[in-house]
């Protein structure tokens, strides 16, 4: 039972085809991969299923819905979340503040009793802080809580990201490489992280260039070539694919790595 | 969050201190005059640094709702019987609905397409307003009927520096609760990501919507109280120029700095009276002293002096 | 038709002016991507200069040159002394400093000129011309022809010689015109300079027909502003299609709808194509990268 599917998507820029005829699909739980060569259309995918960007063709269904074309607050709004690769946090805001605002779909945010700070809205916001600080110390970063986002190393700015989605509560997670820019022991936490919120039954989409992470953690791979498929399935079938050796390494890389 | 609570009473507290300290230094009634004037403008800048300040958007034409708040007041009780102190409702309405319904086209603009489109809403205010003489006076500009509350008849500039003075304190106290709120929050994310914004599920539209809608009734209800006080009202409370001086209040003191908004109104209102005395030369002076602060402060009066404070205290 | 033909060409002569004024604004924007509140000071600068020096008996087209040299000079300094120390500061603050810099410009002619209105002879008489009907004061060729010229020498600076590309490559991608050796700050105030000379010009040709003093400038700003928004802003031939169009709509709107609301037409045209078109007419709709 897939929660999130996208059927033969495709958008052009100027002419050109920067995703082509591409179609997934995870079930809850699942952790599937997309990688491919820079400029395959991985973060443009993204940006389409995320309603960033509008599709020119396709169909994009989510939990059995046709999501198509919905803005993204919207489609957030049914269990869609998601990072970004150039971060987009809220620089002028603490960390803490960034998660919390990840929690604005759980929130009611009328504004009269804002207007006003009532006694109910005071409650609300101590909840919500106590559990944004929880998510915090899940990705390690309860320590620098009321630190301003914009001041915080890069590493950290990815974690707080995947806080950030995870505050929605969101049934399916789009992470665009989470560990760009990450050393190997905080590659190894997003690794934990990553699996943990599978775990727990959240469809997790993942665009990373780290192969180590991505063949360990997937349970599916889709690799995308100048915005077509190029291939599909397990990472030790997607691993022997001579067609994506030649994507990555080249005619000649891949007849040495046959031979290797 | 114990400690945002207590800046949020301090704030409230110094202000209120301020307010009630100050007559004890003012030789004459003109300085009750001219601090009424500050509080009038600090509760305008107030309202249009949330959208600014906090949610990130521009606005040129902003002494529109000003002018509407001003000649809801003058016309109401003139022309259509309304008692002074509805008014003073119908004004904020009016504005609070002018902005609604303006603002969901508006506010999809981004950078200088918002500004244009709010000067011209702003121009376009102020014409009509200037045009339709039979109601507005004209250029001439129209008496306003003194305001009274049952049976208290408010008048005299010792009374309205203290009834300024209230509203101001009720203007920033409601800015103040906004900050640590979840429409608070919302209109500071939209202001650093919008797109960031738009993935946690934010109606980021419905957002700056509001925000809009609340600058303008902030500026509506000081346009109403200035008109009040002077007992007259023109159309250059709705004109450009004062848009932009709400603007520059907001941006010299500091944006997002509710603090900010109101040192920014008691410099740029203080200085024009300062500078009478050299007379011509007043708007060469105001010209240079703007482009001056804007240069060495670029973060505003008050943010850039708390940065520098905070520094010397570091080191 | 007489009465169309008039409106036409009182449209295209306001229109012409505005178009000058959105051309200056669309140089500065596009060297320094600061928005300039002050434009509209250059065309009074224009007007006054000239007006005084005629007064004071130079030859008219002698006080015309030193007039532009004197916008030349004001608008060098505008960006030696408020721009360029403020390099890099926001949007906001860069056009609160132009505000700052208009009311200066404004408080300085008051004080150096005086507060009155002030008028300069047509260059070739006020007798109108017949055309179709429509009586036409010789001072709108004037006006048209100056425009065009300007135009055209523009069009030929950018496009043929390798200063204008230089201003081109800035206007494209500062970063890139640094890195390829091209001294942006040098072309930064080739444009404020470029763009006070063009504001003067339009002021010089139009004040025979519209009378100048030392606060004109505000609206005239408001206006071309408008005209470049309307053009799309930093298309230098969006801002002369978007002068022409707010002068006809002027003209128009003033003639057949109502005169008092002259200068409503303007900005409620803008509401509304920003409604229909957030890029404006001529710009470019970009993709957001995320």
């Amino acid at each position: 039972m897939s929660i999130l599917k996208a059927t033969d998507i495709g958008i052009s820029f100027g002419g050109v085809k920067a995703v082509d005829g591409v179609s997934f699909s995870v079930t809850p739980g699942q952790i599937l991969s997309i990688i491919g060569p820079n400029g395959a259309g991985k973060t443009t995918l993204f940006n389409i299923v995320s309603g960033v960007y509008a599709a020119s063709r396709g169909s994009i269904q989510l939990a059995n819905e046709d999501v198509t074309g919905l803005a993204p607050h919207k489609l957030a709004a049914r269990g869609l979340s998601r990072t970004f690769q150039n971060l987009q946090i809220f620089q002028r805001m603490t960390a803490c503040e960034n998660v919390m605002v990840g929690r604005h779909l759980r929130e009611n945010c009328s504004l009269l009793p804002a207007l006003f700070r009532t006694p109910a809205v005071t409650r609300q916001n101590r909840e919500t802080r106590t559990a944004a600080l929880d998510l915090l110390a899940y990705v390690g970063l309860k320590d620098v809580a009321d630190v301003p986002a914009g001041s915080l190393p890069y590493g950290a700015c990815k974690r707080l990201e995947v806080a950030r989605a995870l505050a929605a509560e969101p049934r399916v997670l789009l992470l665009d490489e989470p560990a760009a820019g990450c050393n190997a022991v905080e590659t190894e936490e997003i690794d934990h992280l990553i699996r943990q919120v599978a775990d727990r039954g959240v469809a997790v989409v993942l665009v990373e260039h780290d192969m180590k992470l991505v063949m360990k953690i997937s349970d599916r791979i889709l690799v995308l070539e100048r915005g077509r498929p190029l291939a599909e399935g397990t990472p030790r079938e997607v691993r022997d694919d001579p067609r994506v050796l030649e994507a990555y390494l080249g005619q000649h890389g891949a007849r040495e790595a046959a031979r290797a | 969050m114990r400690a945002l609570v207590n800046q949020r009473f301090i704030t409230l507290a110094v202000l209120a201190v301020v307010i009630a300290i100050l007559p004890l230094i003012f030789p004459s009634s003109y300085y009750f005059r001219v601090a009424s004037l500050v509080w009038v403008s600090a509760l305008a800048a107030i309202g249009l640094n949330i959208l600014m300040g906090q949610a990130g958007q521009v606005s040129l034409g902003h002494a529109a709702f000003f002018g509407i708040g001003a000649y809801a007041v003058a016309i109401g009780p003139t022309h259509l019987g309304i008692p002074p102190w509805v008014a003073i409702l119908i004004g904020a309405l009016l504005s609070a609905v002018l902005a609604y319904l303006v603002g969901r086209p508006i506010l999809r603009l981004k950078g200088h397409y918002l500004a244009i489109a709010t000067l011209g809403l702003g121009v376009l205010v102020a014409l009509v307003i200037t045009t339709e003489s039979r109601w507005t006076g004209g250029p001439d500009g129209m008496p306003v009927e003194r305001l009274s509350l049952f049976g208290w008849r408010v008048s005299g500039s010792y009374t309205w520096y203290w009834v300024t003075g209230g509203l101001l304190l009720i203007g920033t106290w409601i800015a103040l609760n906004l900050d640590e709120t979840p429409t608070g929050r919302a209109f500071r994310a939209l202001h650093d990501s919008e797109v960031a914004a738009q993935v946690v599920g934010l109606d980021v539209a419905r957002f700056k919507l509001q925000a809009f809608v609340i600058a303008a009734v902030y500026a509506s209800v000081a346009g109403s109280a200035l008109a009040f006080m002077n007992g007259f009202i023109n159309p250059d409370q709705a004109g450009f120029l004062h848009s932009v001086e709400l603007v520059t209040i907001v941006v010299i003191g500091g944006l997002g700095s509710v603090v900010g908004s109101i040192v920014g109104a008691a410099v740029l209102v203080t200085l024009p009276q300062a500078l009478t005395v050299f007379q011509e030369y007043e708007h060469l002076l105001l010209g240079l002293i703007i482009i001056v602060a804007m240069i060495f402060m670029r973060n505003g009066i008050v943010p850039s002096l708390s940065a520098l404070v905070f520094r010397r205290a570091r080191s | 038709m007489a009465e169309f033909l008039q409106f036409l060409i009182s449209g295209l002569t306001v229109g012409a002016v505005y178009a000058l004024v959105a051309l200056g604004f669309t140089l500065i924007y596009n060297a320094s991507g600061v928005v300039n509140f002050a434009q509209g000071e250059f065309v009074m600068l224009g007007g006054m200069v000239t007006v005084f020096a005629a007064a004071a008996g130079v030859p008219l087209p002698l006080a015309a040159v030193i007039a532009i040299c004197a916008a030349i000079a004001i608008g060098l300094l505008l960006h030696r002394f408020a721009i360029e120390p403020a390099r890099g500061a926001s949007a906001v603050t860069l056009i609160i400093i132009t505000i700052g810099a208009s009311i200066l410009l404004r408080g300085l002619a008051a004080i150096v000129f005086d507060k009155q209105f002030h008028k300069l002879p047509a260059f070739t008489g006020d007798t109108p011309v017949d055309m179709l009907g429509a009586a036409v004061q010789p001072q709108s060729f004037w006006v048209l022809g100056g425009t065009a010229v300007v135009v055209l020498a523009l069009y030929i600076f950018l496009e043929h010689t390798l200063l204008g590309k230089a201003v081109l490559a800035t206007a494209a991608n500062r970063l890139a015109a640094r890195l390829v050796g091209i001294n942006t700050t040098t072309i930064m105030a080739l444009a404020f300079g470029g763009s006070a000379a063009i504001g003067a010009i339009a002021g010089i040709l139009v004040t025979p027909i519209t009378l100048t003093s030392y606060d004109v400038g505000t609206l005239l700003a408001l206006k071309g502003f408008a005209a470049a928004m309307l053009g799309g802003m930093g298309n230098p031939v969006g801002a002369v299609v978007g002068g022409m169009l707010l002068g006809l709509l002027e003209a128009f709107g003033a003639g057949y709808i109502s005169s008092t609301y002259k200068d409503a037409f303007a900005f409620l045209v803008i509401l509304i194509v920003l409604f229909a078109a957030p890029q404006g007419l001529f710009g470019r709709r970009a993709v957001e990268r995320v």
